[in-house]
């Protein structure tokens, strides 16, 4: 099997490519792979579709640093701190650049990356039906189920198939072989429909650790095209059994972007100032550490054995 | 005996869960509403999150977001959230709660554009879950704060759909379900008769229905039979202060 491991900035600079679509945070608000994020922004990728569910403050970043052109997601704002500033900019006055949002919910994402992941030529769905977002996302077609007696109306997501999928997972094997416990959002989906894979462990781990539960397996090395060892990734963003979410840092982010120089200020000190995702750790020092899970609620083992 | 607004709203929201039933609690007040429902007259309900989790008791310790540590700890199901939705899609989720900035006459809820949408006055966040939510449990719960410029006569934008334009237009739209209840920190509003359109149901202790019809940006009917809604009871308040233990609704 091919070693895949490499440092972010190599993954990124090398299978990252301006005008990209890009799924960053398929989990919801857990596992959303910042340090991904912040490199982008630092390598200065343009017009990216920035693709996520609910992207937890990685959309807005973006946007606001002037990498997106087009918004391919459910819900764009912060959780915990309200609406996204730099979305809201960008949105209502084309600051810093004007974006196009393709508008989904939740179900209707997860179908399109299904689509992608298993070449349907697209979902039916009854989700969307008497939304305005059946009109506002002009790739949603309104149909009447063949099917049906009498007709019934449904409506036709189209297959998304990112150009590239970030995923983070709590660890991974050199060869990209990734295990995932906890909710999975649309990580599956995404990994499975995107062109390319860059996995963002915050531990690698020996090949024999992954394949002693292969049932835990979000998706295998093949599947994947780079894996970067970067310990807390994630930050702000929990992830469990690593990371508890820093909640002080999503609401100073919040407070500080509400005026685009308090962002620009915040994006200095936190990314551009930054070398690497190391730079930004070394930065976070104790409170870093102090978000760290110490406890233990380990799994029952379970048994492979074929005799 | 003493309670907050938010306190009656949560405790008029857990009893829109009856035992036994399958709902989407979302985050915040819906969430502590659930717990509530489970410790007094809904032991065997089970709650289901977007990011693709369910529980039956609800999670020990502060939640931010749904997807928080301590919200996997002790889950029923992690899983994805095609899993959890797709239970929605199939008409197998008997109620979800939903919030939004905008909700009009027909129940309709709008988390996406104030003004116009080329050009918005407002960008908001969108759907997330809300528009799968509203369109396919078999009841929605909205629970939304009792101002003017909320509670409108139309909505600019249908993110999450309730009776659209009122009558048979959701059903026509091939959609069954629809809102059962907004719940704001006034009163309760339902559907009523062939319209479907929302009504003064109950109004909460301390308001009255001058006060409300001024709040509202239609011009609000009044159910016939509207009564006060029934102020916590003592079983549902130490249930609720059981799991608001910092006394953050209170």
């Amino acid at each position: 099997m091919k070693d895949k491991l490499v440092a972010l900035a190599d993954a990124v600079s090398a299978h990252i490519r301006d005008g990209d679509g890009v799924v960053l945070g398929a989990s919801l608000e857990s596992n959303i792979p910042f340090a991904a994020t912040h490199e982008i922004i630092r390598q200065g990728k343009k017009q990216l579709n920035a693709i996520a569910p609910i992207s937890d403050a990685s959309t807005d970043m973006l946007i606001g640093a002037g990498c997106v052109a087009l918004v391919t997601g459910a819900w764009v704002g912060n959780v915990s701190g309200g609406l996204g500033h730099n979305y809201r900019r960008a949105a209502e006055r084309g600051e810093p650049e004007r974006i196009v949002v393709r508008d989904h919910s939740n179900f209707s994402l997860a179908m399109a990356l299904t689509a992608g992941a298993y070449g349907l030529p697209y979902v039916p769905v009854r989700s969307l039906l008497g939304s305005d977002m059946v009109g506002s996302n002009p790739e949603f077609r309104p149909a009447v189920d063949p099917f049906s007696d009498p007709p019934r109306p449904v409506v036709l997501v189209p297959p998304l198939e990112p150009d590239v999928a970030v995923i983070a997972v709590p660890r991974a094997d050199r060869f990209g072989n990734s295990h995932h416990w906890g909710n999975a959002g649309l990580a599956q989906e995404a990994a499975l429909a995107a062109g390319r894979v860059i996995v963002l462990a915050d531990e690698i781990v020996a090949p024999d650790v992954i394949a002693s539960d292969p049932g835990r397996v979000l998706f295998p090395g093949f599947r994947v095209t780079a894996v970067c060892h970067v310990p807390a990734g994630v930050h702000p963003s929990p992830m469990v059994g690593r990371w508890r979410r820093d909640t002080e840092f999503f609401d100073d982010y919040h407070r500080r972007s509400r005026e685009r120089s308090g962002f620009l200020a915040w994006l200095d000190e936190w990314v551009l100032s930054l070398p690497d995702h190391e730079a930004y750790r070394a930065r976070l020092g104790g409170r870093l550490e102090a978000l760290r899970i110490t406890g233990e609620a380990l799994a029952a083992p379970v048994n492979y054995a074929a005799e | 005996m003493d309670y907050s607004a938010q306190e009656m709203m949560i405790v008029a929201a857990a009893r829109e869960i009856a035992d036994g039933e399958v709902v989407f609690v979302g985050m915040r007040l819906p969430l502590t509403a659930f717990g509530v429902a489970r410790a007094t007259h809904a032991p065997n309900a089970v709650g289901l999150f977007e990011c693709g989790l369910a529980r039956y008791q609800p999670a020990d310790g502060v939640l931010h977001t749904m997807g928080d540590p301590p919200n996997q700890l002790g889950a029923a199901w992690a899983t994805g959230l095609a899993q959890v939705m797709g239970l929605l899609h199939a008409g197998r989720v008997d109620a979800g709660f939903i919030g939004g900035a905008e909700i009009d006459r027909f129940g309709n809820i709008n988390t996406s554009y104030i003004g116009d949408r080329a050009n918005p006055r407002v960008k908001l966040p969108g759907s997330g879950g809300a528009a799968d939510i509203a369109a396919m449990s078999k009841r929605l719960v909205a629970i939304i704060n009792h101002e003017k410029r909320r509670l409108v006569e139309r909505v600019g934008f249908v993110t999450s759909p309730g009776y659209l334009s009122g009558g048979r237009a959701r059903a026509d739209a091939g959609l069954a379900g629809g809102p059962a209840a907004v719940i704001t920190d006034r009163c309760i509003l339902r559907p009523r008769g062939a319209e479907n359109e929302l009504h003064l149901a109950t109004i909460h202790r301390g308001h009255t229905e001058a006060e409300v019809r001024e709040n509202t940006g239609w011009a609000l009917k009044t159910a016939p039979d509207l009564a006060e809604t029934p102020p916590p009871s003592e079983a549902e308040l130490a249930a609720l202060r059981r799991l608001d233990r910092d006394g953050f609704w209170r």
